[in-house]
């Protein structure tokens, strides 16, 4: 076994159905400042707990489906129905009152305060499910009364109200600056959630993995949240923050930055890390992207739909130097998409796939399944944003059509084949590529699948300093 | 259609055409680009 080698261990997913932050999202938010009538439409929409846990892409995302399972099922998918568990096999989802609740614990400044009644029940509630601390279990025991919210919600205060989805307010997220637009609500409910959400994701990796916390020396977040303040916007480190919540004394970590990319370069980075001999293991987390909750609620409204853009998500990845388990991340695999490769897509997939391929001396059909940006079309397409990955998946297959390694009428069939259907929430980061890797681990150990490729991209121009794109790829294989 | 001596918005989007790459044709074909912008739409 090649000492430098490095093995996926595990990989675990979380959500959380939050339709009353809904309203918070970036879009509902700027739509609602102009019309108040926004937030009755939107509420109309709002799917309950059960809904959204049934709803079979999110099971696909915590395990309960494979993503060929679920590409049998008919659409619209929102209108199967069905059971779900909160505990399934890659994952766990949370209802909105005791997302509420985690976001109290891991707020250390008392900036959410919660109504006192709400919080005492939430309280008990996460108490019971167990996994908390005292000290943390403790930032719930107070909370506010009603008198102290509506106070805290005067106009000009710059603070946000917090309610369920039946339009029940039940807390006030408040600035912790008036003149320091990193420190206004909106950011700081956007990072505090991300928190959560990524500190929900790794608990639930190390609890279903039955892991040590007190074994891993460094974390890595790839979440996409600025944290910082007017001097340092964006300064970060929230990778340090989740490690605290969850007990990893003995961790450091830091964040990765990349948009989309992130996760991708941040197990790039990790396996770095582990096959230099600097730590044995390390952790990989993404938290949540609020800004994107109802970024598409017009077009899901406009086709009377639900709107199923109401869950926060969260992902970890456990990755360790290879003692013969999990896994392996081939070092000789990476794929990446170089400042000089132009920005037209057939370019970028050339990079990010046929390079490598060709590389390795593999051919496109030797991946069984290619994890690309998993967006869910059932999301993307009622707003005119097409169907992601199916188009990316033709890409593919078009390359391997110019490689002379398929002929055009196969490229359906390819497509079918080595791809699937989009089943991520369209939660920025979390889309791309690693929605697949609890499935690719347990397919990979037990042998129904011999190689999976990733492959993120990423929009850099979103943030106006370059007009370039960005990509990630790698491949993962079955331990000898 | 000619696109010498007219002006272009290149408007592209991240899984389709990028404007980027739109730009460079419509300079290539004697167009002045006065904008290139590339969305996001997921």
């Amino acid at each position: 076994m090649d000492a430098r080698s490095v093995v996926i261990k595990g990989a675990k997913n979380f959500l959380a159905h939050t339709p009353g932050l809904v309203r918070h999202g970036s879009r509902p938010s700027r739509d609602i400042a102009g019309d108040s009538g926004v937030v009755e439409v939107i509420g109309e929409r709002l799917r309950t707990f059960e809904e959204a846990g049934a709803y079979a892409p999110n099971r696909a995302y915590l395990g309960g489906l494979t993503p060929d399972e679920l590409s049998r099922l008919d659409r619209p998918w929102y209108a199967l129905g069905g059971d779900f568990e909160r505990s399934q096999r890659y994952g766990r989802i949370m209802p909105e009152d005791e997302f509420y609740g985690v976001m109290k614990m891991m707020d250390d400044f008392d900036l959410l305060w919660l109504d006192q009644g709400f919080s005492r029940r939430v309280a008990e509630s996460l108490a019971e499910k167990g996994g908390w601390t005292a000290e943390q279990l403790g930032k719930l025991e107070s909370g506010v009364s009603a008198e102290q919210v509506a106070g805290q919600l005067g106009e000009g205060a710059g603070n946000l109200p917090m309610y369920l989805r039946g339009g029940e307010l039940i807390g006030v997220m408040n600035a912790a600056h008036r003149q320091d637009a990193s420190l206004f609500a909106d950011v700081l409910l956007e990072n505090l959630a991300c928190k959560a959400a990524a500190v929900m994701a790794v608990k639930v990796l190390l609890e279903d993995l039955d892991l040590d916390p007190l074994s891993f020396p460094y974390i890595l977040n790839s979440g996409e949240e600025a944290v910082g303040d007017r001097y340092q916007r964006g300064g970060g480190n929230l990778a340090k923050a989740i490690g605290k919540e969850c007990g990893l004394v003995n961790s450091t970590g830091s964040d990765v930055k990349a948009f989309c990319t992130g996760p991708n370069h941040a197990v790039l980075l990790g396996a770095a890390l582990i096959s230099s001999g600097i730590f044995e293991r390390l952790i990989v987390v993404g938290g949540c992207s609020l800004a994107k909750l109802g970024m598409k609620y017009q077009g899901h409204v406009r086709k009377g739909m639900p709107i199923l853009e109401d869950v926060l998500a969260g992902s970890a990845i456990l990755m360790e130097r290879n003692c013969g388990v999990g896994p392996v991340l081939r070092l000789d695999s990476v794929g990446k998409h170089d400042v000089g490769a132009g920005g037209a897509q057939p370019a970028i997939l050339a990079e990010l796939v046929s390079k490598p391929l060709e590389r390795l001396g593999l051919a496109y059909s030797d991946v069984d399944k290619y994890a690309t940006e998993m967006h869910n079309p059932e999301v993307t397409e009622p707003a005119g944003s097409g169907n992601v990955p199916e188009l990316n998946y033709k890409l593919i297959a078009a390359l391997a059509v110019r490689g002379g390694q398929l002929e055009r009428h196969e490229m359906p069939e390819f497509v079918s084949r080595h791809g699937m259907p989009g089943f991520s929430p369209t939660q920025g980061h979390i889309a791309s590529a690693i929605p697949f890797m609890p499935h690719a681990v347990e397919g990979l150990s037990t042998g129904s699948l011999n190689r999976v490729m990733f492959l993120a991209k990423g929009s850099l121009f979103l943030g106006r300093m370059t007009q370039m794109s960005d990509g990630l790829s790698f491949i993962i294989e079955p331990n000898d | 259609m000619e696109l010498k001596g007219k002006r272009v918005i290149a408007l592209g989007e991240r899984d389709g055409i990028q404007g980027d790459s739109i730009a460079s044709v419509a300079r290539s074909a004697g167009a002045e680009v006065v904008l290139e912008v590339t969305h996001c739409f997921v």
